[in-house]
């Protein structure tokens, strides 16, 4: 493969996914919200809470549609840019996609254009059920894609078969019950579920600091505070890190992410700061908790958390024994029906992914010396220190969010949080980073799977489709411009929103009429 | 799951690749119809306006066929997944681009008030009925002509060809059919929704011309599949075999497209559909039936799509360079496990989704109208 090609399909993908991924967690999240906030307008009946509901449902419109924009590219991306991928894997991971759009993608795009039009068509009731048909299926497609993208992580239920060059499902159920899928899902919803909550917190709280819409701010805020602090205890609590033993990449993973250069006596200390230094294969400064890493990662006191260096020694056994699978199946090629050479692979057939690996510097991964195994096998190592700080920005991040909401809880409760300057402008303040810390997981997620395409089965570099780099830079700058054009109209449009507020009506009383929007909108 | 064999299972997901691709024309075929009209149909804010809102609350859903056909492809056909949208790559960018451009040209147009900005959106929505009606059209003449790929022995896909090599004049024709088609489905549409007025009449009269267009480029198509060197043929290999196209040999036939209907007399129902449901619609169109003309143009869009399905059997994507490499229905599909679950997966699921979306449509049902688009705050 063209090396240039690899990094422009990657740069692509990171660019489409992250990009995808601004939107998704707010839909995720306020899509529950909305049902909160109407089953209390159904419950007491009071208009303000319809109000509450369309106001946070016209923000919650502007935002879907570009996560339906975005999700479009995404659905066919792997066919386009990462069709080796596609045709290597697509046995298994086409299913939970195409389940996806069955289950989930019908009923959310089925029921928002009735919950966004059919206020009036519909009994109360009625109209509550569609809107948790909205959710149900955002949160639903979240499921089938996390465990798509659970199955990436680790590739358990399947198998290589050499008569159609491709892996293939051997236990479906494996695939669904995937551990590192269930958490992944969980902590992900968990983190949408708080970045809604902020948005929620955070612009009632600007209400308030303008003397706008008191009373809509004051009740938004309540519900914000209680959603959000429980979702920022399941982020915590169900995060994905008890996932991180299960596999020699997912360990590899976790060492990266704590620059753990070697294995340590049981139960590992946890880092805290450093600066790690990949030639030297070392962390400086480094401040470390002891203890805790073990007790996370294990969950005992005696488990072990290995180290990168002795991961690294594992993965020149592997290729050792993936270069038999692959002789094996060359073998195969040229003669199905080799009882002999089927043998061979039936031996080695779960490491030939670590042969492929050296396929980035010769093109026959038996014709490998000695040392270009060794070089090989320490490319199964993740950049260390984007590992290290993505993953300590985004877990400091996250208890900063469990602190916030639970002053906000605090002071919900204590009904002081209409009478608190000082609040609302940390509430302001902190809009922007749960999208910080959730772009920064996916960061930690995708890039810790590196050189992975699918842990252990198939690197990235291989991934891609056979593509020219002028067709890739045009798509690249295209999608680039049209997103980045979209974008700016999506923010725009949300902010132009939020300064009309939840009261269409000029008649309604204005405690700061000065701070109208200057342009008349449209409903 | 052992229910059904691979070969069986083949063929069904085989109908469910036609099924899913005629859910897709016929439901959200209409809203890219309405968008290719809506420059043509409507001229005022209000006329845009009741067009719009014509397929507002349901174009979303119906676009999940198009995405449900590529998670379909890719859990059932991966190879055909991995082949076509890679070989179509810029084709499928244009596509997704202008696809891109109506969830928010839908929501957005209405958020403002001043006409310049909604101009800018209904080119939008316009980009986003008319471009992906033509280049589907144009894909599917190109895979009847056949895509110059090959695959190695690893199984990767490499391409010959570019983007402008796309549209040659059987393609062209494929694409001007598609739009066609798709916009005569939209007229009649707009003539069911919209109140009579000036709308559905400018619809009624672009109606007609499509229709009669279809039958006209339906027909000119026909005589290039029959006339030209088109076609292939299988000659080797096991049905029930591993899905590994270097396994199988197919050849470039002349007239290959012609052997299923020389075979089966009654596959020849198909292309009598596609012309009689357009003549149907026109019919109706002209005659002022509206569910007639609508019913025909469904019927047109069946026949149309499953007159290439019948031509092509078992050939999925024939390639152009190395007939080997050719996928067919009995070499490129997902293991007999795969296809059974998606089976079960889908005939549970799929009638759920058809229920709720009839539901849906009768929710909103009635005729959009100018006193509505004055009153209501929730239309766009």
């Amino acid at each position: 493969m063209d090396p240039g090609v690899v990094d422009l399909s990657r740069l692509q993908f990171a660019l489409t996914a992250l990009y995808h991924f601004l939107f998704v967690p707010l839909t995720l999240g306020l899509s529950f919200m909305l049902v909160i906030m109407e089953s209390v307008y159904v419950m007491t009946d009071r208009p303000i809470w319809k109000e509450i509901t369309r106001f946070w449902g016209k923000l919650f419109g502007i935002n879907f549609v570009l996560g339906v924009a975005t999700g479009l590219t995404m659905e066919f991306q792997f066919g386009t840019n990462w069709s080796y991928f596609s045709h290597y894997v697509g046995d298994i991971f086409g299913a939970p996609l195409a389940i996806e759009g069955l289950m989930a993608f019908f009923l959310e795009a089925t029921f928002v254009g009735i919950m966004f039009f059919a206020w009036e068509r519909l009994s109360k009731v009625g109209h509550l059920a569609v809107t948790v048909l909205v959710a149900l299926g955002t949160n639903l497609s979240a499921l089938w894609i996390l465990i798509a993208n659970g199955w990436m992580q680790n590739p358990t239920g399947a198998a290589f078969n050499p008569e159609t060059m491709r892996m293939e499902v051997t236990d479906f159920t494996a695939v669904l019950f995937n551990p590192i899928a269930q958490a992944k899902f969980v902590h992900t919803v968990s983190a949408g579920y708080v970045l809604a909550s902020v948005v929620v917190l955070g612009v009632s709280a600007w209400y308030l600091l303008n003397g706008r819409f008191k009373a809509h701010a004051a009740r938004s805020m309540t519900v914000a505070s209680a959603f959000g602090l429980a979702s920022a205890l399941s982020v915590l609590v169900l995060g994905d890190e008890s996932g991180y033993t299960l596999t020699d990449n997912q360990r590899m993973k976790l060492a990266a992410i704590e620059a753990e250069w070697h294995t340590e006596k049981a139960p590992a200390g946890l880092a805290l700061f450093g600066i790690p230094d990949f030639a030297a294969r070392k962390t400086h400064l480094e401040v470390k908790v002891p203890w805790v890493l073990g007790l996370i990662a294990t969950r005992s006191l005696h488990g072990e958390v290995f180290g990168i260096t002795e991961l690294v020694r594992r993965a020149e056994e592997r290729i050792g024994h993936g270069i038999a699978a692959y002789d094996a199946v060359e073998r195969l090629k040229a003669a199905p029906a080799d009882i002999k050479a089927r043998a061979d692979f039936e031996i080695h057939r779960n490491d030939l992914g670590y042969a492929l690996l050296l396929k980035r510097i010769v093109d026959d991964p038996r014709k490998a010396t000695p040392e270009q195994i060794a070089a090989t096998a320490w490319d199964t190592v993740p950049s260390v220190p984007l590992m290290f700080w993505s993953f300590r920005v985004m877990a400091g991040i996250g208890f900063l969010m469990i602190a916030l909401f639970a002053l906000a809880f605090v002071l919900c409760s204590l009904r002081l949080h209409t009478r608190t300057p000082w609040f609302w402008k940390l509430c302001v303040a902190a809009i922007p980073l749960p999208w910080i810390a959730i772009e920064l997981g996916w960061i930690v997620a995708e890039m810790g799977r590196q050189p992975w395409a699918i842990d252990g089965v198939l690197p990235t570099f291989l991934a891609p489709s056979s593509l020219s780099r002028t067709s890739l830079w045009i798509t690249l700058v295209g999608f680039t411009a049209l997103y980045g054009v979209l974008a700016v109209i999506e923010v725009r449009l949300m902010l132009a929103a939020i300064r009309h507020g939840p009261i269409d009506h000029r008649d309604e009383p204005q405690p700061a009429p000065g701070s109208l929007p200057a342009t008349p909108m449209a409903a | 799951m052992e229910l059904f064999d691979l070969q069986t299972l083949r063929v069904i997901w085989w109908l469910l690749l036609g099924v899913l691709l005629i859910g897709f024309a016929l439901t959200d075929g209409y809203d890219l119809g309405v968008g290719a009209l809506l420059p043509f149909v409507a001229k005022s804010d209000v006329e845009r306006r009741m067009v719009i809102n014509s397929v507002a609350p349901h174009w979303e859903g119906h676009q999940v066929w198009f995405i449900l056909g590529g998670g379909a492809i890719f859990a059932a056909w991966p190879f055909v997944y991995a082949v076509s949208f890679s070989g179509f790559y810029l084709a499928m960018f244009v596509v997704l681009a202008a696809l891109i451009l109506r969830p928010v040209g839908f929501k957005y147009r209405s958020k403002k008030e001043d006409p310049a900005w909604r101009a800018r959106w209904d080119w939008a929505l316009f980009i986003g009925g008319f471009v992906p009606a033509l280049v589907f059209g144009v894909a599917v003449g190109n895979v009847l002509l056949g895509i110059p790929f090959r695959l190695d022995s690893d199984l990767r896909a490499w391409y010959e060809g570019s983007f402008i090599g796309l549209f040659r004049p059987f393609a062209l024709v494929c694409g001007l059919l598609s739009v066609s088609m798709l916009v005569t489905h939209g007229a009649a549409w707009l003539a069911v929704k919209v109140e009579e007025g000036p709308v559905p009449e400018r619809a009624r009269r672009i109606g007609s011309i499509a229709a009669i267009a279809a039958i006209a480029l339906f027909a000119l198509g026909g005589a290039m599949v029959a006339f030209g060197s088109m076609g292939y043929r299988v000659t080797g290999g096991d049905p029930f075999g591993p899905s590994n196209p270097l396994r199988s040999t197919t050849v470039p036939l002349s007239g290959g497209w012609l052997a299923n209907y020389a075979a089966a007399p009654a596959t020849l129902l198909a292309p009598l559909a596609g012309f009689a449901g357009a003549l149907v619609a026109l019919i109706g169109i002209r005659a002022r039936r509206r569910w007639l003309a609508f019913g025909g143009s469904s019927l047109a869009t069946i026949g149309i799509i499953a007159t290439v399905g019948v031509s092509m059997f078992p050939f999925i994507l024939p390639s152009s360079i190395d007939a080997r490499s050719s996928l067919t229905v009995w070499n490129s599909s997902s293991s007999t496990t795969t296809l059974g679950i998606m089976l079960f997966v889908t005939v549970v699921l799929l009638p759920i989704v058809l229920v709720y979306t009839a539901w849906a449509l009768n929710v909103m049902r009635g005729t959009v109208t100018s006193r509505e688009i004055g009153i209501n705050p929730d239309l766009y």
